[in-house]
Parts: C-alpha cells; sequence; structure tokens
C-alpha cells in the first residue's frame, strides 16, 4: 500500500466517521431525508460564497454552505408550517428549487471554474490527496484530511458537551421542553452540524456518498441496540469499515471510490439486516418457528389435560381425532407429537397419546382452569 | 418570443410536456399517500439499472434504457418497503438508504462502463443531469408510448386508486387486493420517473413528482380535478422550461423546469381560493373583525 492510497483510506475513514456522529441523531429524530435535502442545497451556499469570494479553498465556502443548510431546514419548516402539503412533501419542494438555483447560478457564470456538478454531486476522493497542507514548507498531509478531521473534533466535542440534551431531545422532546431544554435551539444546532459536515465531506466523496454515511451506518448500528452510546460506536466502526472495504473494492475494479463505499455500507446494512442475533430477520424467523412449535405442544398438552379423566378421553387422546380438534395437517401434527415426546411431555401408546408428569406440569401452568370448572374447548 | 417552429424545440417541448403529464397524474396520488419523496428514492435507485442495461444489451436504445431503469427503480421501492416491513427501520432512513446505496452502485457501474474500449456509451451521463436539449424523436415516442400506457391505467384503475388513497383499511374491508394495487401504483410511478430521467436527470425527476401534485392540491378538494389540474400545471412547466431554457443561453432545461414548477406552487399556495394564504388571512381579519364588531355590542 502506497502512502497515496493510505491517504486516500485515511480520508475516506475520517469522512465517514464525521458523518455517522450526527447521523446517528438524524435516524432517530426520523429526519434522515433531511440530510439528503442538505447535502442537495449546501451547493448553493457553496456557489453564492464562491461568486462573493472568488476562491474555492476559501473557509466562508464552509461557512456559505452551512447558512443554506440551516436556511433550507428553515425552509422546509416554514413551508410545512403553512398545513398546506404534509412535511414530506415540504421537503421535496425545497430542495430541488435550491438545487436548480443553484446549477443554474453554475452553468451560467461560474462555467469554467471547477465548480462542475459532477464533481459535486460525485466527489473524487481519489484526488483528496493532491491537495496537500503546508505550513512553512512543511507538509502535513492532505487538506481534505485536516478539514475532515476538524469537523470530525467538532461533531465530537459537540456530541459530548450537549449529550444530555442531544439524547433527550430526541426521545422525549415534550420532557426535554417541560424541563427547559428547547427542542428548537438543539435541533437547529444538530442541523448545523449537519450542514457543516456535509459541506466539508462532499468536496471529498460528493454529496450522494453524504447521503449513504449519514444515514447507512446509523440505521446498521441501530439494527444492533438499543443503547445510544453503543449505537454511536457500531455506526462508527460500520463506517470505517465501509470505508476501508470500499476502497479496496474500488481499487481492485477500478472503478468510483464514492459508489463503491457506498455500496459496501449497503452490503453491511443488508448482512447486519438479515443476520444481526435478536432483530435480523433470520433470527426472527427462527424465533418465530420455534414459537409456532412451543405453542402447539402447550395447545396440545393443555387439550390432553382438559379431557384427563373424562369419559370422552379414550376419543379425544387418539392422534387421529387431535387434528380435527385443533385444525392441523397431518404432517404438523406429526411433527408436534414427536417433539412433545422427546421434550418428555407426552407419552404414545397404540395411536392414543397421555401426559407424562411433566406434561401435566406443563399444560398445568399455561392453562388457566375458568371459574366453575367449564372446559377452555368445545 | 419563442420559435415554436424550430424542430429542436418542438421535440424537447412535446417530450417536456408527456413528462409533466405523467408525473403530474402519478405524482397526485404519491402527495396524497404522503409518498412525497418515494419519487427520490426511485430516480437514484434507477442508475444502476441505466448502466446496467447498457452493459447487458450494449444498446442505448431508450426503451432499453427506460426498463432498465424501470426495473431497478421498482427494485428500489420493493427494497424500502421490506426494510420498513421486516425490521424497526422507518421510512425515511429506509429510504435515503436505499437511494444512495443504489446510486453508489450505478456510479460502480458507470464508472466500470466508461473504462470500456467501447466508444458509444456517451449520453449515459445524461441520466445524472438529464439532458432535454439532446431530446430526439424516438426518446420522444417511447416517452408517449409508456406514458400513455401509465395514464391509461390511472383512468382503468382509478376507482380502485382514488379509494387506496383514501381509505385503504376500507378498501382492504371491501376485498380490493391493496397489496397488488399499492405495488401497481408504485410501478406505474416508477415509470413515470423512469421516462423522465433521460430530461431532467436523477436529481430533479423529484421535483416533478411533488411540485405540480402539490400546486394542484391547493386549488380543489376533488381527485379528478386535482389530477387534471397536476397534469396540466406539470404540462405546463415543462413546456415553458423548455421554451425558455432554449431561448437564454447557458440555461439548463431542467432546472429551468423545476424553477417553473416551484412558481406555480408558488403561487399557488399564495392565491388558491380557500385554502391559499391570501383568501385564508382574509377570512382571519373578516372573522376578527366581525368578532371585534360583536364583542362591543
Amino acid at each position: 500500500m502506497s502512502q497515496y492510497q493510505a491517504e486516500i483510506i485515511l480520508v475516506g475513514v475520517i469522512v465517514a466517521i464525521a458523518c455517522a456522529l450526527p447521523g446517528v441523531f438524524l435516524v432517530l429524530r426520523r429526519m434522515a431525508l433531511m440530510s439528503d435535502a442538505i447535502t442537495h442545497t449546501v451547493l448553493l451556499g457553496i456557489v453564492i460564497a464562491f461568486f462573493v469570494v472568488e476562491d474555492l479553498s476559501s473557509p466562508l465556502l464552509i461557512a456559505g454552505a452551512a447558512v443554506v443548510g440551516l436556511g433550507t431546514v428553515w425552509l422546509v419548516e416554514a413551508v410545512h408550517r403553512t398545513r398546506l402539503v404534509a412535511e414530506d412533501a415540504a421537503i421535496g419542494l425545497t430542495f430541488p428549487l435550491l438545487f436548480s438555483i443553484a446549477i443554474i447560478l453554475i452553468s451560467r457564470y461560474a462555467g469554467d471554474v471547477h465548480l462542475d456538478t459532477d464533481a459535486v454531486l460525485l466527489g473524487e476522493i481519489a484526488l483528496a490527496p493532491q491537495r496537500r497542507f503546508i505550513v512553512s514548507g512543511w507538509d502535513l498531509g492532505p487538506q481534505a484530511a485536516w478539514m475532515m478531521g476538524t469537523i470530525l473534533v467538532v461533531n465530537l466535542v459537540f456530541i459530548r458537551t450537549f449529550f444530555k440534551e442531544l439524547k433527550l431531545t430526541t426521545f422525549d422532546p415534550a420532557l426535554a421542553a417541560a424541563l427547559g431544554f428547547s427542542p428548537v435551539v438543539v435541533h437547529y444546532a444538530l442541523m448545523g452540524l449537519v450542514s457543516v459536515t456535509a459541506v466539508g465531506a462532499f468536496d471529498a466523496v460528493g454529496s450522494i456518498l453524504v447521503v449513504a454515511l449519514m444515514v447507512g451506518p446509523p440505521a446498521t448500528g441501530y439494527l444492533m441496540t438499543n443503547d445510544l452510546r453503543r449505537m454511536m460506536m457500531y455506526s462508527a466502526g460500520m463506517a470505517t469499515l465501509a470505508a476501508i472495504s470500499g476502497y479496496w473494492v474500488a481499487h481492485f475494479l477500478d472503478v468510483s471510490i464514492a459508489g463503491s463505499m457506498a455500496g459496501a455500507v449497503g452490503l453491511f446494512f443488508t448482512v447486519v439486516l438479515v443476520f444481526a442475533p435478536e432483530r435480523g430477520i433470520v433470527a426472527v424467523a427462527r424465533r418465530h418457528t420455534r414459537q409456532r412449535w412451543e405453542f402447539a405442544q402447550t395447545m396440545l398438552t393443555g387439550h390432553l389435560l382438559n379431557h384427563e379423566g373424562t369419559p370422552e378421553e379414550t376419543h379425544e387422546s387418539r392422534v387421529d381425532h387431535i387434528e380435527h380438534v385443533l385444525g392441523w395437517a397431518p404432517a404438523f401434527r406429526d411433527g408436534v407429537i414427536s417433539r412433545a415426546e422427546r421434550d418428555g411431555l407426552i407419552v404414545q401408546v397404540d395411536r392414543t397419546l397421555r401426559l407424562t408428569p411433566t406434561g401435566h406440569t406443563h399444560a398445568a401452568k399455561v392453562l388457566i382452569p375458568a371459574a366453575g370448572g367449564t372446559r377452555l374447548e368445545p | 418570443m419563442f420559435d415554436f417552429g424550430d424542430y429542436t424545440l418542438r421535440v424537447v417541448a412535446a417530450g417536456s410536456a408527456i413528462l409533466g403529464i405523467t408525473s403530474g397524474v402519478l405524482g397526485s396520488f404519491a402527495v396524497l399517500r404522503k409518498q412525497s419523496l418515494l419519487g427520490d428514492a426511485i430516480s437514484h435507485a434507477a442508475l444502476p439499472g441505466v448502466a446496467l442495461a447498457y452493459l447487458l444489451t450494449s444498446s442505448k436504445s431508450p426503451l432499453v434504457l427506460v426498463l432498465g431503469a424501470a426495473l431497478a427503480g421498482w427494485l428500489g421501492t420493493l427494497s424500502v418497503r421490506s426494510i420498513v416491513k421486516r425490521s424497526r427501520i422507518k421510512q425515511d432512513t429506509a429510504l435515503g438508504l436505499v437511494m444512495s446505496v443504489f446510486f453508489g452502485v450505478g456510479l460502480v457501474l458507470l464508472t466500470y462502463i466508461q473504462r470500456l474500449p467501447d466508444a458509444s456509451k456517451a449520453g449515459l451521463n445524461t441520466f445524472l443531469f438529464g439532458q432535454a436539449a439532446a431530446m430526439l424523436g424516438r426518446d420522444v415516442a417511447t416517452m408517449f408510448v409508456l406514458g400513455s400506457l401509465a395514464v391509461l391505467a390511472v383512468v382503468v384503475f382509478w376507482k380502485e386508486f382514488k379509494l387506496l388513497s383514501f381509505d385503504p383499511a376500507f378498501a382492504a374491508s371491501m376485498g380490493f387486493p391493496v397489496q397488488l394495487l399499492e405495488v401497481l401504483l408504485t410501478t406505474l410511478l416508477v415509470v413515470a420517473i423512469a421516462i423522465g430521467l433521460q430530461a431532467v436527470g436523477v436529481v430533479l425527476m423529484s421535483a416533478l413528482v411533488v411540485a405540480p401534485a402539490a400546486a394542484a392540491r391547493q386549488w380543489t378538494d376533488r381527485l379528478g380535478i386535482m389530477v387534471i389540474l397536476a397534469a396540466a400545471f406539470g404540462a405546463a412547466s415543462g413546456v415553458t422550461g423548455a421554451a425558455v431554457s432554449s431561448s437564454v443561453e447557458h440555461l439548463p432545461t431542467g432546472p429551468t423546469i423545476v424553477l417553473v414548477a416551484s412558481v406555480i406552487v408558488a403561487l399557488s399556495f399564495a392565491f388558491a381560493p380557500g385554502r391559499g394564504l391570501v383568501a385564508r388571512t382574509i377570512l382571519q381579519r373578516r372573522s376578527n373583525r366581525r368578532f371585534r364588531l360583536e364583542a362591543e355590542g
């Protein structure tokens, strides 16, 4: 691995973590699509700031972008507050408009500069190491690493300092307001953070990957835990993993690095979605199957207990009769019976079932006798 | 002012009009069902389909590319649905995730194609930002056929879609196959978006789904009128946008169409009778005054 490659990966990892941290709160607050809106509209801020300072590397560009990012949030809320459209429509009306204005401005007035829309939307992280951060002759590495590193530190400091406030306003905004924490202030501070992160990241990896990194790793973390701190750590880990593996896939296939990182985000999410312990699709399906058999066994023992010692017992306990009573297909019935036998709940003699003492206790535990000794079954 | 005698402009204007009508009609249902941003997700998700269609067939025929886009877009909505259904991930997160991941994969495929020695790959890029000015007669023909089919399907299933939009629970209790109808309606939206990608591009296509419908909603409470109005607004945005951008240098068509559509939305929000902001303010003033008069006796 050359130093050039290492620097690309370094930038990628820093960007990924910097995006994932505020992304956690976006996902939890159901505002994931605000990241989509902001990543598109910060372009307008960059363009306007560029017209003012005429320098593409000026920090004012970030300030301009952050202002427009906040402006987007405000505008979406203003449109929504008219109560003329739902919130999703408000987002869908606002950001394409601001983005269109940005594109028109670019194609009319900034045709010759680097500000081409392709680079902004798609990003080119492969070029990141070319712009160096040089202080009095010392080469301190890629500019992008320093800029995104600074943003990452700001994000970390903000989240650490206002962790309590963020947590409270995210999970219980009403309580937060009652306790005197203004959800609105926290909301706009968070959105400002998202805007600054988006604009910093976007120069390196393009706006679409910013959305993937802000939404994907937190969504993956959300599937893995209920604890906010853990979720943030898992998200950062996932983001790092996606950045590194995405880079190498792109390297070997010689394709877009940003696209490949987004693909890796999707892949990891899918794997966790399917295989996560407890909440994964496989785990849930297995739990359902197990519960289905357990429930069926309980039904069976309950039925047997219900008729124990009654005149109909011999008739009701016959294997061939069970399927009519409980509405089971023969194959399922046989499965339940063999499982119940294996678990020592029943014994089978001459196609007739009888409860073992264990089965007796099991059935009695779940079968609450109705008042007056009424049968639970017809 | 605009030279509609110009053949290119006529083609572009016709294409934009078709596009505006289909996305207006299908967008009405999306907006009413609070799925405005589904269009955004679909248009991003379509990119890998376009790239794959080209990779597999080496054809740039608009029909092939549109079908690829539609298939991928459809797969995207399916993923969103099943993620929301099978996990605790919410709709907005699923949308953002699916659109950005699909788009990323599309980007990977696109850069892969660009390395192929084959020279005839130009034109795929237009799916990103759209190039309405490059629309050809055969593109418009494809748009016309697919767009008409989509609108026709809405007419045929009018009653069902109406019920689905306003009271899906009631529709289910009446015995309508709600899930199937939902898939059909989404598929039609996917078609409407797929045919527009080449003209206005991935990023701005979503605006054409939301804006005409949101504007039309302000003028009426009747679904039939809303859909017709949305189609008219969509067509007007398309034609005006195409005409304006062709007469001004360096004015890209897609963003201009969005700008026109946004103006229509703003006017509708302000001046629509009853719901509009002006009407509401007047009503409020009037009732305030009456209230004061009555209070003073």
